[in-house]
């Protein structure tokens, strides 16, 4: 108290009014709902990945098992761990680039009256649920995968020593990890470009022109200036779409393969976290040590996205206070 | 006199800048085209992805699939009835309709809170975190969670653990537009009100809430295209149905799930029908979200 809290008693007097004092706490009961919906979500998954956790220890983690066969019921998580991590990864060196150029043109080199239309057209692309983006895989992009990218790059790329056995085709079905991160990319592609566009518009367009007065070429402002003022938020933007690959169901279901194998190849299939959960736990047995993997898978999962979106809420934070 | 005398640069300087300076713009025009080649590649896959659907899905579409309820693959027998959609249409609009009644008032008091009590402060901060991350959280766990906590007490899938599930995702959609929209209002339209000697809650529930409808009634819209696609949390909740059912306490069908089980079928003829209901849910969330942006629009 002091000097400091002399408005108190006025605001105060206000507070009396009872529909205040209900509205507040309407408002901050809210607030609490949602705090223990988050905090119900992480101890529901590990309450029910507690008897995986306990049958098989931190070598759930590296175990590549998957076998539900009664009495000898053997699960590891490394083969979904792995799928969910590369098939995110490479979902997000296929989409910075062409998000990059997205983002690029319509903040500096498209036509005024072609951004909005093009910006809308980009946006609606993330509004298509992720079940539509699986079927048009499924039936578009994995024929062509199987048809056009994954023979011709396997007959030319296996040679190449080291990493040619990532080009090598066993399975010809078209579903592959590589078709995965495919879909995954163009999913992510909106999020990733959007954030890019906004935060290349927070640059004070004083610093664009004193360069631009110097002679600098468009590319030479965004090298030069643009992308350092930005890098941090841009960073930010690619960890929110990895965030969102990491955790995609439908989508990538319908196109990874579901092999429950480590894949030795980019055209192998695969499977992930969330692929594995939506195909396995509706048909597992209530209470079942299969049921509790999933949990456990599902609680990794959790874990990782949380610390990606934090990690991409933390660099996006001068973003989001401008 | 002599300092003005212009003196040539050396030729092989010229040619040096000069080499330099096409070089710079020879880089400047790759860029330019391969960022005009991305953004390209980024509406192909949008067109082909509406292209295939409206191929595909208007072949199919036909009243029947508007009107009946599943039946088995005809595969073989031409003369069998065919089959639809309409359990699958009833089942989401009631999921979607529910999860966004449930959802919306606690986003909508979040979006206050946050907005209007807890600027700057520590657990405002916290708030707009979890919220952020929820908002953003693989939708799959919800459906995990919902499970562990609806499914399995009642012993069984159901069209209210569904809903729920949704619920959740309408959340953290509707405290992202309220806060932002009601951020917008200026300061001076609450100072106005307060100096009339009106209480808090009528500022934000008479002045602030109107001022930001249009802002506000985007953020549920938003809310309700993003979740009358989302297939994964019904996967787990209310699993899907073959028949129309209006019992929140079994198995509801849903439009997505619908699509899924009957793309994954391969009988060409239940995948046409998958095809059409694909059309229906696009169209739809294409569609709210176009009104829910000429909306904003009209406001800014």
């Amino acid at each position: 108290m002091g000097a400091g809290a002399a408005p108190r008693p006025v605001a105060r007097r206000r507070g009396m009014d009872v529909g205040d004092l209900v509205f507040e706490w309407l408002c901050r009961g809210a607030g609490v709902i949602v705090l223990l919906l988050l905090g119900g979500i992480i101890v529901t998954l590990f309450i029910g990945a507690l008897p995986a956790f306990r049958e098989f220890g931190l070598g759930f983690l590296t175990s590549t098992q998957w076998n539900p066969v009664e009495g000898r019921e053997n699960y590891g998580g490394a083969v979904a761990i792995f799928g969910t991590v590369m098939s995110a990864v490479l979902a997000i060196c296929f989409a910075v680039p062409v998000a990059f150029g997205i983002a690029f043109f319509l903040t500096e080199l498209a036509p005024d009256w072609l951004r909005r239309p093009v910006g809308t057209a980009i946006e609606l692309l993330a509004a298509v649920p992720s079940i539509i983006y699986g079927m048009w895989g499924l039936f578009v992009v994995v024929p062509f995968v199987q048809m056009h990218i994954q023979l011709a790059l396997g007959d030319y790329l296996v040679a190449i020593p080291l990493v040619g056995f990532l080009f090598e085709s066993r399975f010809f079905a078209g579903t592959s990890l590589f078709t995965a991160a495919i879909v995954l990319a163009i999913m992510i592609l909106p999020f990733i470009a959007a954030t890019m566009r906004d935060v290349f518009l927070q640059v004070p367009p004083v610093f664009k022109e004193s360069a631009y007065g110097l002679g600098a070429t468009r590319w030479e402002v965004m090298k030069g200036v643009v992308l350092p003022y930005t890098r941090i938020s841009v960073v930010g933007g690619i960890m929110l779409g990895l965030g969102r690959a990491l955790g995609e169901t439908m989508a990538v279901t319908f196109v990874i393969g579901n092999a429950n194998r480590m894949p030795q190849s980019l055209f192998d299939p695969s499977t992930t976290i969330a692929s594995i959960v939506a195909m396995e736990f509706p048909e597992s047995l209530m209470g079942s040590m299969k049921q509790s993997a999933l949990f456990a898978l599902g609680f990794l999962l959790f874990v990782i996205s949380f610390l990606v979106l934090a990690a991409s809420r933390y660099l996006l934070r001068s973003r989001l206070k401008a | 006199m002599s300092t003005t005398i212009f003196e040539p640069p050396p030729r092989a300087a010229v040619r040096r800048s000069a080499a330099l300076a096409s070089r710079r713009k020879a880089v400047d025009l790759m860029v330019k085209w391969f960022c005009l080649a991305a953004t390209l590649v980024g509406l192909f896959f949008l067109a082909s992805i509406m292209a295939t659907l409206l191929w595909r899905g208007l072949a199919s579409m036909d009243w029947v699939v508007l009107t009946e309820e599943f039946r088995p693959t005809r595969y073989g027998d031409e003369t069998a009835p065919k089959g639809g959609l309409v359990h699958a249409i009833l089942g989401s609009l009631i999921q979607t309709a529910i999860g966004t009644a449930i959802g919306t008032p606690i986003g909508l008091l979040v979006g206050t809170y946050l907005s209007e009590y807890a600027r700057g402060s520590a657990f405002g901060n916290v708030l707009r975190f979890v919220s952020d991350v929820l908002l953003s959280a693989p939708s799959i766990l919800i459906g995990l969670f919902i499970y562990q906590l609806v499914v399995l007490p009642m012993g069984g899938f159901s069209g209210i653990a569904g809903a729920l599930a949704l619920a959740i995702i309408v959340i953290p959609v509707v405290v992202r537009t309220t806060e932002d929209m009601l951020q917008l209002i200026p300061n001076t339209l609450r100072e106005a009100v307060i100096g009339l000697g009106a209480p808090k809650w009528k500022m934000i529930t008479l002045v602030c809430y109107k001022a930001a409808a249009s802002g506000i009634l985007t953020g549920i819209l938003l809310a309700v295209a993003r979740i009358a696609g989302e297939t994964a949390p019904l996967l787990l909740t209310s699993f899907g149905n073959n028949v129309t059912s209006f019992d929140l306490s079994t198995a509801m069908a849903s439009l997505p799930i619908a699509i899924y089980q009957q793309a994954n079928s391969g009988f060409p003829d239940l995948i046409e029908i998958a095809w059409s209901g694909a059309l229906l849910v696009t169209l739809g969330v294409l569609a709210i979200n176009i009104i829910a942006r000429t909306l904003l629009r009209g406001r800014q």
